[in-house]
């Protein structure tokens, strides 16, 4: 176990603790520079997602992680972006004006919706998140002058620098690596500045952040539109990404999508964005996998197992038929969300730690480590 | 002119009169108790100060500024810091970041410089940092540093609270109950903490306190409230024989 000792104020300020950090997010940026020559298109094209995924994880984080804000609502904002980036590219608009534009836009409407949410607590706030998605996506459809309602929308492959940058190219996934990267680094430098001291002191007793002269309602403002202009620039990238876009991509299920990112990532790090990123982005194939695949291997079991071929092939299309059900993903997610939250409210990312402390700490772990302590005086009545 | 003034304050709910017209005044640099039985309006009265809730009537002065209509985050911008009687602290977050947040408002930065974290910012931090240090070192608080709140024990939280509080350099600290909760030595350190407040930090203190021993050994003047009306003004001991305080505690 590394022992830090701390002779400047600017060990506790710098981003990288000590030189283990530098070594091994040095060696993580040199194989993610190096995959899209490596690895296949159709894994490049996952680690995109994963990437676009992770930075609305990021996003999310801000406002529901640190500063306590729950959202279900930022398949809206993703799909703000989206179209704003859309719309914009039909008159020509360069890329690098309507990337800004699309996160300025949707950092201005996330503020907006943030005004509402001042009044509301918990559960009322997710509702209100529900509803402004509702809106936004019925506002989608209708307003078919602007988004070509139910038919959806084209999008180009960007032009970058007079280059034109298709969407499965080296290039696309860098850009998509820099947008994460850089909304992961801006994250941080929040973090350590007194506007994300202010975010977690809002999360977790805003009678006392209003007593040490923090204007709560500016700041959940803020972090409103910080997380939605995040959003919105990712929805730029998936825009690209998907080459098409409709309304009903960005459903309700878009937004518990990235509840589940930072739910099963960890809610308290950053880490767990990325975690819970390409958890969910591997839900797809797995899903798929149970639908090619898993109906033989259970008929083959079953036969080895000794029934016969009739029931053998009774089961295969039993499992198959299992598999291939509508509601499947969405009863998926549902398990997933329950047994994290009741065994694992950490994530991943909590997980990762205990591993990790156990092994620092060998054979001395004690369980109790990551225990919540239960709060019995806390005065609610003070709000 | 008084230092902090409140004139003719009011709280009702409905019917009930939490606070009923209390005036009273702390001079600059003393430490004045507030004492009274359960329900007398005595962190009510913490409640108007610091603006958690409206009063019905009545102004409040600090700094011969008029500070009623101000809103709760400026209040502590004034120079006005309060702990909580049951620990308000941000549970999830360590020791030195509670800390930092006592130093919000004198934090200058914009989003934007926080962003990108520029050199201004860095120095900032810096100052942030070494202010709270000396809070740290002041409450004794050097073994916590980088601990989360959650796993520490109650008698480090009130005392972290303190900190707090200190940390944002206040002219006028509230202090709700500072000893509630705490052994007989964590009680004694608190009392020296509390007038060295005074003596070395030069914070003027008003304080609600039920433990008569502590209030004694650190107040120079006392206020005794029942029913949220004013019993009793003057020195400890005055206070104590004052009829109408007895009658109030024994019921005779």
């Amino acid at each position: 176990m590394r022992f830090l000792f701390k002779t400047d104020y600017e060990d506790d300020i710098r981003l990288f603790p000590h030189s283990g950090y530098v070594v091994s997010y040095g060696l993580l940026l040199a194989v993610l520079l190096i995959a899209p020559y490596v690895l296949s298109s159709y894994l490049m094209s996952q680690l995109v997602f994963v990437c676009i995924y992770a930075t609305v994880g990021v996003a999310l984080l801000i406002l529901t992680g640190f500063t306590g804000q729950a959202s279900l609502g930022h398949a809206a904002f993703l799909a703000i972006g989206a179209y704003t980036a859309a719309y914009l590219q039909k008159y020509n608009v360069p890329f690098p004006v309507y990337f800004l534009a699309a996160g300025a836009l949707t950092g201005l409407i996330g503020a907006l919706v943030g005004f509402p949410a001042l009044r509301l607590q918990g559960i009322y706030l997710v509702i209100a998140t529900i509803s402004f998605a509702f809106i936004v996506e019925e506002i989608l459809a209708r307003w078919e002058s602007v988004t070509n309602g139910n038919e959806g929308m084209r999008v180009k492959a960007m032009s970058l620098l007079g280059v034109t940058v298709s969407r499965d190219s080296p290039t696309f996934y860098f850009l998509c690596l820099a947008v994460l990267v850089l909304t992961i680094v801006g994250t941080l430098n929040l973090l350590r500045s007194p506007t994300g001291r202010a975010f977690v002191a809002i999360r977790d007793s805003e009678t006392a952040a209003r007593s040490m002269g923090i204007n709560v309602a500016l700041y959940k403002v803020k972090s409103f539109a910080i997380s939605a202009a995040i959003t919105g620039f990712a929805g730029v990238l998936f825009a690209h990404k998907l080459s098409f876009i409709s309304p009903e991509m960005f459903t309700l299920q878009l937004s518990i999508e990235f509840i589940i990112v930072i739910l099963i990532g960890g809610t308290f790090s950053l880490h767990g964005a990325v975690l819970g990123a390409i958890f969910i982005v591997m839900i797809d194939p797995f899903l798929t996998y149970l639908k090619d695949d898993m109906p033989g291997i259970i008929a083959g079991l079953a036969a080895t197992f000794g029934a016969g071929a009739q029931s053998a092939g009774n089961v295969q299309s039993k499992v198959a038929a299992f598999a291939s059900l509508n509601g499947l993903k969405g009863a998926i997610y549902g398990i997933i969300i329950v047994l994290f939250v009741l065994f694992e409210p950490l994530g991943l990312y909590g997980r990762w730690l205990k591993i990790k402390l156990f092994f620092q700490l060998f054979p001395l772990y004690k369980r109790a480590t990551f225990k919540r302590q239960k709060i019995y005086v806390k005065s609610e009545r003070n709000r | 002119m008084s230092y902090f003034r409140a004139e003719n304050i009011s709280l009702h709910f409905g019917g009930l009169k939490a606070v009923d017209a209390v005036s009273f005044a702390v001079e600059r640099g003393e430490i004045l108790s507030i004492i009274g039985p359960n329900g007398a309006g005595k962190s009510s009265i913490f409640n108007l100060i610091s603006r958690i809730y409206r009063p019905t009537a009545g102004r409040i002065f600090f700094e011969d500024q008029d500070i009623t209509e101000e809103p709760p985050y400026d209040i502590a911008r004034l120079g006005i810091a309060r702990t909580f009687q049951n620990i308000e602290l941000f549970e999830n977050a360590t020791v030195l970041s509670n800390l930092l947040v006592g130093r919000h408002r004198h934090s200058t930065t914009q989003l934007w410089q926080e962003l990108l974290f520029l050199p201004s910012v860095r120095a900032n931090e810096k100052v942030h940092r070494r202010r709270v240090e000396q809070v740290i070192e002041f409450l004794d608080l050097e073994p916590y540093r980088d601990k989360l709140i959650s796993g520490l024990p109650y008698g480090v939280r009130k005392v972290i609270e303190l900190a707090r509080a200190l940390c944002s350099e206040p002219k006028l600290i509230l202090l709700d109950e500072p000893s509630s909760g705490l052994n007989v030595e964590e009680t004694d350190d608190m009392s020296f903490w509390i007038r060295d407040m005074k003596s070395e930090l030069g914070v003027t203190v008003l304080m609600v306190e039920h433990d008569m021993s502590l209030v004694n050994r650190v107040s120079d003047r006392v206020i005794a409230l029942n029913y949220g009306r004013v019993l009793a003004m003057g020195s400890p001991a005055e206070v104590q024989q004052h009829p109408d305080v007895v009658a109030a505690y024994l019921g005779a």
